[in-house]
C-alpha cells in the first residue's frame, strides 16, 4: 500500500480523526487489560489464549487479521480507478481460503500446538526444520509488518493531514508502541479482541457505506457502474472489462496469472493466520472459524466492490488519482462525499484500527516462533527448565525487539514504493510454506532434506526473483510524474521480466520438495507419519484447550 | 491424558501404537472418504479459478460483453459465480464433515483413546 506525501484530502478534519482513533485505543486497551487478568501466566496462554476461544469468535478474529488496509483502501481504489482488475484481488483472496478450508486447517490444529513449526517438524528432524520453518515464519512476517508500518506512515499523511516526515515518524512510532502495549499486556487473548472488534467496525462501517451507496442509485448494481463508466477516467469503458492494468502485453498478461496464483495459494501458508487455528479448542472449532471468516470475508469484498464503483460514480477517478494517496484514497473520499466529516473521521478511524490489528497478530507470530521453535526447541534443544516462565519471557523480549525493528523499518520505508511487500509475503508464504505443509500431511514419503529444501528454496527463489525483477529496477520512466515505478530509481539490473514471481517460485518449490525427498538418503520415519496421519484425521492426542477440564 | 499432553515430537510410553491404528480397515476408510472428498474438489475449484484468471487475461473480449443492455459484463458474473462457487463449496464441505466424517472420525478417536484398538 502506497500513499503520496501531499496535503490531506479535503473535508477531512484531523483532530475529529484523531479523537476517533483515540477512542478506539482507549477502548481496545481496557478490553485487551480486563481480559489479561483472567489469563494464566504460560506459554500455551500467551500464544493461543488456551485455546479459549469459539469457531465464532475465531472466525471474526481471522477476518481482522486478514482484511488488511490494502485490502480495504487499496481494493476499493483498484476498482474503481481499473476496475475490473481490481476485482482479482477480492477473488483470488476469498478462493484462497478453501485451500485453508479443505486441506490445512483441521489437520494442522489436530497436529500442531503453537506455531507453523510444530507441524512441518512434526514427524522430521526437529533442529534444522524448526530453523527452516522460524525463518520463512520471520520473513513472511516481516514483509508483511513493513508493509503495514510503512502504510500507515502514508496514512497518516492523507488522514491527518500531517506533512512533515517527522510527524510521520512520530505517528509510526505510537502506531509501534500501541501494538507492542497489546501484545504485550493482552498476547493472544487481547490481540485476539482487537480483532474482533476492529473487524465488526470495518465491515459494519464498510456494510454502511455500500447500503448508501447502492439506495443512492435506486439498488441499481448496472445503473451505478454506468455512472462509474460515464465519468471517464483515463480508462472510461475499460473499467468494465479486464485488462485496464495487466492487459497490455504478453508479460502484463502472465504476470496477471502469477499474481492469482500467489493469491489463492499464499492464504494457506501465511504463518498469523495458521497461528490462529490453534485459538480454539478442537479441529471442528477450527473448521468453523474458517467457515465465519469465509463469509465475512466475501461480504466485505462484495462490499468494496460497491464502494470501488461507487467512488468511481460518485466521486470520479479523475479527483481519485489528483488526491493525495491517489488510488488508496477513494474509500476515505466517498465516504465524505456520503456522510460528510463525520463518516470520513470513522473510515479514518477504521483504517487505523485495521492497520493496528494486523501488526499486533504479526508482531506475536513473529514473537512465538522465535521463541518457541528458535529458543526452546533449536537453542536449547527442547531443554528448558521452567518452560512456562522461560518461554514466555524471551516472547515478550522478541516481540518487543520486533516492535521497535518495525517501527525503525515502518520510518525508513515510508514514502518508498513498497507496494509489492504484500505480494512479497504471500508468495514467499505460498511457495515456501505451503507445498512444505501440504507433503507434510499427505505424502508418506516426505523427509527432512524434501522439507528443507522446500522452504529454503522456494524463499530464496522467491527473494532472487524479486531482486531482479521490475519492481525493483528498470521500469520506465513515467513521463506524468518523472519517476520510475521501480523502488530504486536511475538503476536497471533486472533480468525477470515479471512483477509476481509465483508462477515460477511455486512450481519450484514443489519439486523442491520432491526433489530432496527422493534424493535423499533417510527414509521418512514411519512411526512418526503413522502417529501424525492418525492424530490429524481423527483428533487423538489433540493439544486440549485449558478451559475443557 | 493429561490436560498438558505432550509437545508433539515427544514420546511417551503410554502411547497408543499409532501404526496399528493406521492400518486397520476403520482408520483406511476414514482417510479414504476425507481424500475421495478433498483432492477432486480441491482440483475442481482450483480449475475453475485458474479459468477466470486465464479468461480475465487473454480473452478480455469475451468478459467485456454486456449482458442484456446493461452495464453487467460476462466477466462480473464470472467473478460474482466465483463467490457463489465460494460458499456453496464452503457450505457443501461442512455438511460432509459433520455428516460423513466426524461421526467416523470421533469412533476411532475414542477407541484410542480407550485402548480398544489395540486389543
Amino acid at each position: 500500500m502506497i500513499l503520496a506525501q501531499a496535503t490531506g484530502v479535503e473535508g477531512s478534519s484531523p483532530i475529529l480523526n484523531i479523537s476517533i482513533f483515540a477512542i478506539f485505543v482507549i477502548i481496545t486497551l481496557a478490553i485487551v487489560i480486563r481480559v489479561s487478568r483472567k489469563a494464566s501466566s504460560g506459554a500455551k496462554d500467551f500464544y493461543t489464549a488456551g485455546g479459549g476461544f469459539s469457531g465464532p469468535q475465531n472466525g471474526i478474529a481471522i477476518s481482522g487479521d486478514y482484511l488488511s488496509a490494502a485490502s480495504f483502501l487499496g481494493i476499493a481504489g483498484a476498482i474503481a480507478l481499473y476496475g475490473y482488475d481490481g476485482f482479482l484481488y477480492s477473488i483470488g483472496f476469498l478462493v484462497a481460503w478453501l485451500v485453508a478450508l479443505l486441506l490445512v486447517a483441521e489437520l494442522l490444529r489436530n497436529t500442531g500446538k503453537y506455531t507453523m513449526g510444530d507441524v512441518l517438524a512434526f514427524r522430521m528432524r526437529q533442529r534444522p526444520v524448526r530453523a527452516a520453518a522460524a525463518t520463512s515464519t520471520l520473513a513472511v512476517s516481516f514483509f508483511y509488518l513493513l508493509a503495514q508500518m510503512a502504510g500507515a506512515g502514508g496514512l497518516v499523511a492523507l488522514l491527518l493531514d500531517i506533512k512533515s516526515k517527522t510527524g510521520q515518524s512520530i505517528v509510526i512510532a505510537v502506531v509501534g508502541a500501541l501494538m507492542i502495549a497489546y501484545v504485550l499486556i493482552g498476547g493472544m487473548r487481547g490481540t485476539t479482541w482487537v480483532q474482533i472488534i476492529k473487524a465488526v467496525l470495518l465491515i459494519v462501517g464498510a456494510g454502511v457505506m455500500t447500503l448508501w451507496v447502492l439506495s443512492l442509485v435506486g439498488f441499481n448494481l448496472s445503473g451505478l457502474m454506468g455512472d462509474a463508466v460515464s465519468h471517464v477516467g483515463s480508462v472510461g469503458e475499460k473499467l468494465l472489462s479486464p485488462g485496464a492494468q495487466y492487459g497490455k502485453n504478453g508479460t502484463t498478461r502472465l504476470d496477471f496469472i502469477s499474481l492469482g496464483l500467489a493469491l489463492v495459494l499464499g492464504t494457506a501458508g501465511l504463518p498469523h493466520i495458521l497461528m490462529r487455528f490453534y485459538t480454539v479448542p478442537t479441529a471442528k472449532e477450527a473448521r468453523r472459524s474458517v467457515v465465519w471468516a469465509i463469509w465475512l470475508i466475501g461480504i466485505f469484498y462484495l462490499f468494496t466492490l460497491v464502494l470501488g464503483y461507487g467512488a468511481g460514480a460518485l466521486v470520479g477517478p479523475d479527483t481519485i488519482k489528483k488526491a493525495p494517496g491517489g488510488a488508496n484514497s477513494a474509500a476515505p473520499l466517498l465516504a465524505y462525499e456520503l456522510g460528510g466529516t463525520v463518516l470520513l473521521g470513522l473510515i479514518a478511524a477504521v483504517a487505523f484500527a485495521t492497520i493496528l490489528a494486523v501488526v499486533a497478530g504479526l508482531t506475536i507470530t513473529a514473537s512465538a516462533s522465535f521463541a518457541h521453535d528458535i529458543y526452546v526447541n533449536v537453542i536449547k534443544r527442547g531443554q528448558v527448565q521452567d518452560e512456562k516462565n522461560t518461554e514466555v519471557k524471551v516472547a515478550r523480549r522478541t516481540a518487543v525487539v520486533i516492535g521497535i525493528v518495525a517501527i525503525l523499518g515502518g520510518i525508513l520505508a515510508n514514502g518508498q514504493n513498497i507496494a509489492f511487500l504484500v505480494a512479497l509475503a504471500f508468495a514467499v508464504a505460498a511457495s515456501a510454506n505451503l507445498p512444505t505443509i501440504l507433503y507434510s500431511l499427505f505424502w508418506k514419503r516426505f523427509t527432512t532434506q524434501g522439507a528443507l529444501w522446500s522452504i529454503y528454496g522456494g524463499l530464496a527463489i522467491t527473494l532472487v526473483l524479486i531482486v531482479f525483477s521490475p519492481v525493483v529496477s528498470g521500469k520506465p520512466v513515467d513521463a506524468a510524474t518523472g519517476k520510475s515505478p521501480s523502488m530504486l530509481q536511475g538503476v536497471d539490473f533486472h533480468w525477470f521480466p515479471l512483477d509476481n514471481p509465483g508462477l515460477v517460485s511455486i512450481p519450484a518449490s514443489f519439486l523442491l520438495g520432491f526433489l530432496g525427498t527422493v534424493l535423499s538418503k533417510d527414509k521418512a520415519d514411519k512411526k512418526k507419519y503413522a502417529e501424525m496421519e492418525v492424530r490429524s484425521l481423527t483428533g487423538a492426542g489433540a493439544e486440549k484447550s485449558v478451559l475443557d477440564h | 491424558m493429561s490436560t498438558e499432553s505432550p509437545p508433539p515430537g515427544d514420546v511417551t510410553t503410554d502411547h497408543p501404537d499409532w501404526e496399528t491404528v493406521q492400518r486397520s480397515p476403520e482408520f483406511q476408510a476414514l482417510r479414504t472418504r476425507l481424500r475421495r472428498f478433498v483432492f477432486p474438489l480441491t482440483g475442481a475449484f482450483l480449475v475453475w479459478y485458474l479459468l477466470y484468471v486465464v479468461l480475465a487475461s487473454y480473452a478480455p473480449g469475451f468478459m467485456a460483453i454486456k449482458i442484456g443492455g446493461s452495464n453487467i459484463t460476462v466477466g462480473l458474473i464470472f467473478g460474482l459465480l466465483q463467490f457463489v462457487s465460494t460458499f456453496a463449496i464452503t457450505t457443501w464441505y461442512v455438511k460432509f464433515a459433520d455428516r460423513k466424517f466426524d461421526p467416523h472420525a470421533e469412533a476411532i478417536r475414542r477407541e484410542i483413546e480407550t485402548g480398544e484398538i489395540e486389543r
